[in-house]
């Protein structure tokens, strides 16, 4: 009975990277997210999708104890990563590492392009310069963005164009080598070229992380997502299979209005 | 289409009479600079040579030169920076990274605004108090630099802070994600960015320390002394309190030198003050982000 109990358990640690049970958030005693329940597998791309004010972006931050940066943000419920109560750890800074986040408008920070990218291995401890070199360049790769900067690793970052910084803003992300990758509407200050490849990056990136993508383009969200939640108005209003989703496979009238662009 | 009606002309005489009379004010306001900038080179310049600042005061301060008073405020100004600086600038670092929004934080930023406010006097006769007697540093180079260093203390504070706090909150929130602690963060982002600011505000302390009278004249600086202070535990003539002497409590002085004393004072300010004017533009063209 036991070993069937802890099988179990083992399972679900395996499957599931992210469990959040009833997380509700509030900024003051206005309620942006109210009791949201939904599991993150492993290896997936987990859409988000929903109109402004739906509570995505407070998602995010909620996962990575971003409320702790916000005055007024307060966060009730269970998140476990990795099985692991996150509102009970006190090392908040491992959490961070393992989790990437990219926002919608792009941080270049005011660092040369080299190293905004070494800053996070440098942070955690690697000082090496052939290794640092490595990191850097891969990860300029994979955000498409090492062809247009190699030849001027050393200028700064934060002078690169819109475009170019939210690359920049990627590869940082990636130079943590998180376990999970949030990216909060990241298309928004990049041409459609640049999206695609940056999207050929992240179905690549499945191999090795969970990714979690918000996005106000649904199509974006059919083309990436394994799974996709709909959210509005706070709530988190149904959750499901991406192509079951859009092929009108749904519980609720207000997804299928959304999904074929009624409303939003 | 684009006749003017007899209302666009009055608009136009209107915006440019009001034009004119802002104009008028901000002349206004640079005259006094340039009649005290022509009068004291006019009447002191004379009396400037190599001499005038490197030689002692003779014939009971009437004739030679102002080399321990020059060299008394180099002295205080440094020592105070010594103690002001560190200590203002955690301060800022505190206040604009780690402090949360509550009533301690509100009570400190009121001591800030309230110790700029306490004039200067109030500030001698604390040092008196507090460093001369209480803590037995009699009159001397550390009491007055002591008590300089606690009146400019907001500038440096309040400089820092608004330097610090023009790194945007986006830079700490993209380290923080990072995993970044908040030093970390404030080590490697936020400092390099706000440091120009920073030295900024330390030059524009230098140069209102230069100028002070009243803080230092019971704290530290002598009336006259036949000799150079040989550590902070001595007294020491000073620049700004030998104007004061030479102008009013010494007779038969000529009239050339408390212009050239005067002159010496305000070049030393004028010249911290182009540094930090230079300073910041050459930082403008630097711009970061």
């Amino acid at each position: 009975m036991v070993s069937t109990v802890e099988a179990v358990m083992e399972k679900t640690e395996q499957h599931l990277k992210l469990d959040i049970r009833d997380l509700s958030i509030y900024y003051a005693d206005t309620p942006a997210l109210e009791n949201v329940t939904l599991d993150i597998r492993e290896h997936e791309i987990f859409g988000i999708i929903g109109p402004a004010n739906a509570g995505k972006t407070s998602f995010l931050k909620a996962i990575n104890r971003m409320d702790m940066f916000t005055s007024n943000m307060r966060v009730k419920g269970d998140i476990h990563f990795n099985g692991f109560d996150i509102r009970k750890t006190r090392n908040i800074y491992a959490l961070r590492k393992r989790i990437g986040v990219v926002f919608p408008l792009p941080v270049g920070l005011p660092l040369t392009i080299y190293e905004n990218v070494a800053l996070a291995p440098r942070l955690s401890g690697i000082r090496n310069k052939a290794e640092l070199d490595v990191i850097v360049e891969r990860c300029l790769i994979r955000a498409a963005l090492w062809d247009e900067v190699k030849d001027r690793l050393d200028s700064l970052g934060s002078l690169l164009s819109g475009g170019q910084q939210q690359r920049l803003t990627i590869a940082r992300a990636l130079s943590q080598e998180p376990e999970v990758l949030m990216l909060d509407e990241f298309s928004i200050a990049v041409d459609s070229v640049t999206t695609m490849r940056i999207e050929d990056v992240l179905k690549e990136l499945k191999a090795e992380m969970t990714i979690i993508l918000v996005t106000n383009l649904v199509q974006q969200a059919r083309r990436l997502a394994d799974r996709t939640a709909f959210f509005l108005e706070g709530k988190c209003v149904e959750i499901g299979d991406t192509e079951d989703l859009f092929i009108g496979n749904v519980k609720e009238q207000s997804t299928r209005d959304y999904i074929e662009g009624k409303f939003g | 289409m684009f006749e003017t009606s007899e209302l666009n002309n009055r608009n136009r005489t209107k915006q440019k009479l009001f034009q004119l009379l802002f104009m008028m004010m901000t002349l206004l306001l640079i005259t006094p600079v340039l009649i005290i900038l022509t009068t004291l080179i006019y009447k002191g310049g004379s009396i400037i040579s190599v001499d005038f600042l490197f030689t002692f005061p003779t014939d009971g301060m009437t004739a030679g030169g102002i080399f321990p008073a020059l060299f008394g405020t180099v002295w205080l100004v440094a020592v105070a920076l010594l103690v002001s600086v560190p200590i203002g600038v955690a301060a800022a670092i505190y206040l604009s990274e780690y402090a949360p929004e509550n009533w301690l934080t509100r009570i400190i930023n009121l001591a800030i605004i309230n110790l700029a406010g306490v004039p200067s006097i109030v500030h001698a006769l604390f040092g008196v108090g507090a460093f001369v007697i209480f803590f037995k540093f009699g009159t001397s180079i550390l009491a007055a630099s002591l008590t300089l260093a606690i009146m400019t203390l907001p500038v440096v504070i309040v400089a820092s802070r608004e330097s610090l706090q023009a790194v945007p909150k986006a830079f700490r929130e993209a380290c923080w994600n990072m995993g970044a602690t908040r030093w970390q963060t404030i080590r490697r982002v936020v400092l390099p960015n706000a440091v120009s600011g920073i030295l900024t505000g330390v030059i524009l302390e230098v140069s209102r320390t230069t100028g002070e009278t009243a803080p230092i004249m019971f704290t530290g600086a002598a009336f006259f002394l036949p000799y150079l202070p040989q550590g902070v535990f001595d007294q020491t003539m000073a620049l700004s309190l030998h104007l004061f002497v030479v102008s009013t409590q010494v007779p038969g002085v000529p009239e050339e030198l408390p212009y050239g004393v005067a002159l010496v004072l305000i070049a030393m300010v004028l010249l911290m003050n182009s540094i930090s004017i230079a300073f910041r533009m050459y930082l403008r063209g630097k711009k970061k982000w």
